[in-house]
């Protein structure tokens, strides 16, 4: 059997969105970014909203976003992506907007945009991708880079304040974990709120439900921001192969970030 | 014929907005221009035309919602005043970069830094030269009343589109609060979904089945791509200086000896013309109305005709006169005047100031 005989479309048992375009990703081998960009686009093309569909990509490294998905899209600034957001859907109330931003762009410097575009209730679809460090420039401390872990910025692990006999005693230095998610969660503005994974099949899909309920509530005019994080890996900046990465993932992003819903239609989550 | 009012400068341009069918207003409030947004909240507009006013968290938010209903092919508009455009340089270069259309208005007041509420023309530079990063240029206007104030609206966003960029409107303190009388325009429609889409195919409004998406960027890694993406930008900006200088001439025709003066100062130097006149002294004044593209050739037509010489009269210590000996270039003296720190000179002091410094004794 030769490849020519198994390439056919009688065999053909899955494919790539359409709404996906036919540019090779520029994202390193091992990366959440791919899989996620495809989870996004599948629940684009199975809702059929690409023809009032509009993106908002970051600044980081899915800064190029808008190459990929073959829906209309704007560049943002570093961290006004929901500020980006915000202008288009008060405009264009019934067109469906999403943001898609990393930890630094959502966290760090957009951080005053976030809060806000949560605590006004935008009717809009925001995609945080949390891989607790800045990809793009080179692996720096991101807001919610671990604490004790290594950073192109915190050479030697990152300490939430300075280390006991060093003479500052409990002196703040890089500051602990963010955890915006539950913090936006926690303002009445926000209506869906979900913290997911895409490390392995079984999270694919259950990321993918997320994002799809995220755009649904969007479409039915349910006010109210709908907010995904998705703790995913950066395998190049955290110097590990793809599958080490992943491990690393679970074992150590996962107890500082437990998966699950975290506000549903508007209520917390009972733990 | 419009309707007749009693306004504030920040009220007028509000109105105007409303009334040339502006899409949304994003703003920030700042003094002196927290007006505008006072006014456009207690008109609420989406009840008259449904134009959005959205009151944002910062002057970065508000530019940058700016830049992206404007991606979206929007009328939008943002003001501020001086520390509050600073932020606003961020999305200002984005939206020079992406070229998307949109007004803002520039209330100035005094700097550097927090600087005083009171008027100013010191933001000069960062209006006319670029503020932002990178090779750039917004048109803009400087408007000397009331009634250029709601005027310069219109003009405003029919240029924007014209050219997909950036206009200020570059006005200060006085203009921004004093209060004259001014004819409104009529009410007009905002734009359809269909309209938008028929005349602007390059804005987001979500792309059609089999047709290229959109992307609004002002980002591409490609050195030679950007190369001719600067060089596209610099065409359109020399376009624009080709067909869109515009300024008024005041006792000109027979002058030895001309100010030079935009907005406020404009106001004051024509009563030192009158004054200057009285005594004997052939003064006129050229007030530029577009600050970019600057009226150079205006400048370069009155030395051919015999000006001996330009007073540049700003409140700031100095930026216009800049553009002013630029156009002289050497042919005949061109110095500046002007009080600082929110102090408005008296036409006197500016008449004295073009005796001492350019007529001389």
């Amino acid at each position: 059997m030769t490849v020519e005989d198994i390439i056919k479309p009688e065999n053909l048992v899955y494919e790539k969105s359409k709404l996906l375009t036919s540019k090779p990703f520029h994202y390193c081998p091992g990366c959440g970014h791919g899989t996620i960009h495809r989870i996004i686009a599948e629940v684009i093309e199975e809702l059929g909203i690409d023809e009032k569909t509009i993106g908002v990509s970051p600044v980081g490294c899915s800064v190029m976003a808008y190459d990929y998905f073959d829906v209309d899209f704007i560049e943002a600034a570093h961290g006004r992506a929901t500020a980006c957001a915000t202008g288009i859907k008060r405009v264009w109330p019934d067109k469906v907007v999403f943001s898609y931003q990393g930890d630094g762009d959502l966290a760090a410097i957009g951080t005053c945009e976030t809060i806000h575009t949560c605590n006004r209730g935008e009717n809009i679809t925001m995609i945080f991708v949390n891989n607790g460090i800045y990809g793009m420039t080179g692996g720096q401390m991101a807001p919610t880079t671990l604490e004790g872990m290594k950073t192109a910025t915190t050479p030697y692990g990152r300490k939430a304040t300075l280390p006991a006999g060093a003479g500052f005693d409990g002196i703040p230095n890089n500051g602990y974990p963010l955890h915006i998610t539950e913090l936006i969660a926690r303002l009445p503005g926000t209506k869906y709120v979900t913290r997911q994974a895409v490390y392995d099949p079984a999270h694919v899909r259950k990321a993918k439900a997320a994002i799809k309920k995220a755009f649904e509530n969007q479409i039915n005019g349910k006010s109210g921001v709908n907010f995904v994080e998705i703790v995913s890996n950066c395998n190049s900046n955290w110097k590990m192969d793809p599958v080490k990465a992943n491990q690393w993932l679970v074992e150590n992003m996962l107890p500082e970030y437990p998966l699950g819903d975290i506000k549903v239609d508007g209520k917390l989550v009972e733990k | 014929m419009g309707e007749l009012k009693l306004m504030k400068g920040n009220e007028a341009l509000a109105e105007s907005a409303i009334r040339y069918g502006c899409d949304a207003y994003f703003g920030y409030p700042i003094t002196p221009q927290s007006e505008v947004i006072e006014y456009l909240s207690e008109q609420n507009p989406y009840e008259r035309t449904g134009m959005v006013v959205l009151q944002a968290e910062s002057e970065l938010a508000a530019i940058n919602m700016v830049y992206a209903a404007g991606a979206a092919g929007k009328r939008v508009m943002t003001s501020s005043s001086s520390p509050g455009v600073c932020l606003k340089q961020e999305g200002i270069a984005y939206i020079a970069g992406a070229e998307v259309p949109c007004v803002y208005a520039d209330v100035v007041r005094g700097g550097p830094g927090l600087g005083t509420i009171q008027p100013s023309q010191a933001d000069y530079f960062q209006a006319v030269k670029g503020g932002g990063n990178g090779d750039y240029k917004n048109i803009v206007l400087a408007p000397a009343s009331v009634q250029e104030m709601a005027d310069f609206v219109a003009l405003g966003f029919d240029l924007a589109f014209k050219y997909r960029m950036a206009v200020c409107i570059l006005s200060d303190g006085a203009i921004g609060q004093m209060m004259e009388k001014v004819v409104l325009p009529e009410q007009k429609p905002r734009m359809t979904e269909e309209e938008i889409k028929a005349k602007y195919p390059w804005a987001l409004t979500g792309r059609k089945r089999g047709t290229q998406h959109r992307v609004i960027t002002s980002l591409d890694l490609d050195s030679n791509k950007m190369e001719e993406h600067n060089r596209h930008l610099q065409a359109k900006y020399k376009m624009v200086e080709e067909n869109e200088v515009r300024y008024e001439e005041i006792n000109c025709e027979d002058a030895d000896y001309v100010f030079v003066a935009y907005g406020s100062s404009a106001r004051i130097a024509q009563k030192s013309v009158q004054l200057g006149r009285e005594q004997g002294l052939k003064l006129g004044l050229l007030r530029p109305i577009t600050l970019f593209p600057y009226p150079t050739k205006a400048i370069e037509n009155l030395i051919n005709h015999g000006v001996k010489g330009f007073l540049s009269v700003e409140l700031s210590c100095g930026q216009m006169i800049e553009d002013v000996r630029l156009a002289c270039n050497g042919r005949v003296k061109a110095e500046h005047f002007g009080r600082v720190g929110g102090i408005i000179h008296t036409p006197e002091e500016v008449l004295e100031a073009m005796k001492k410094q350019i007529i001389g004794e």
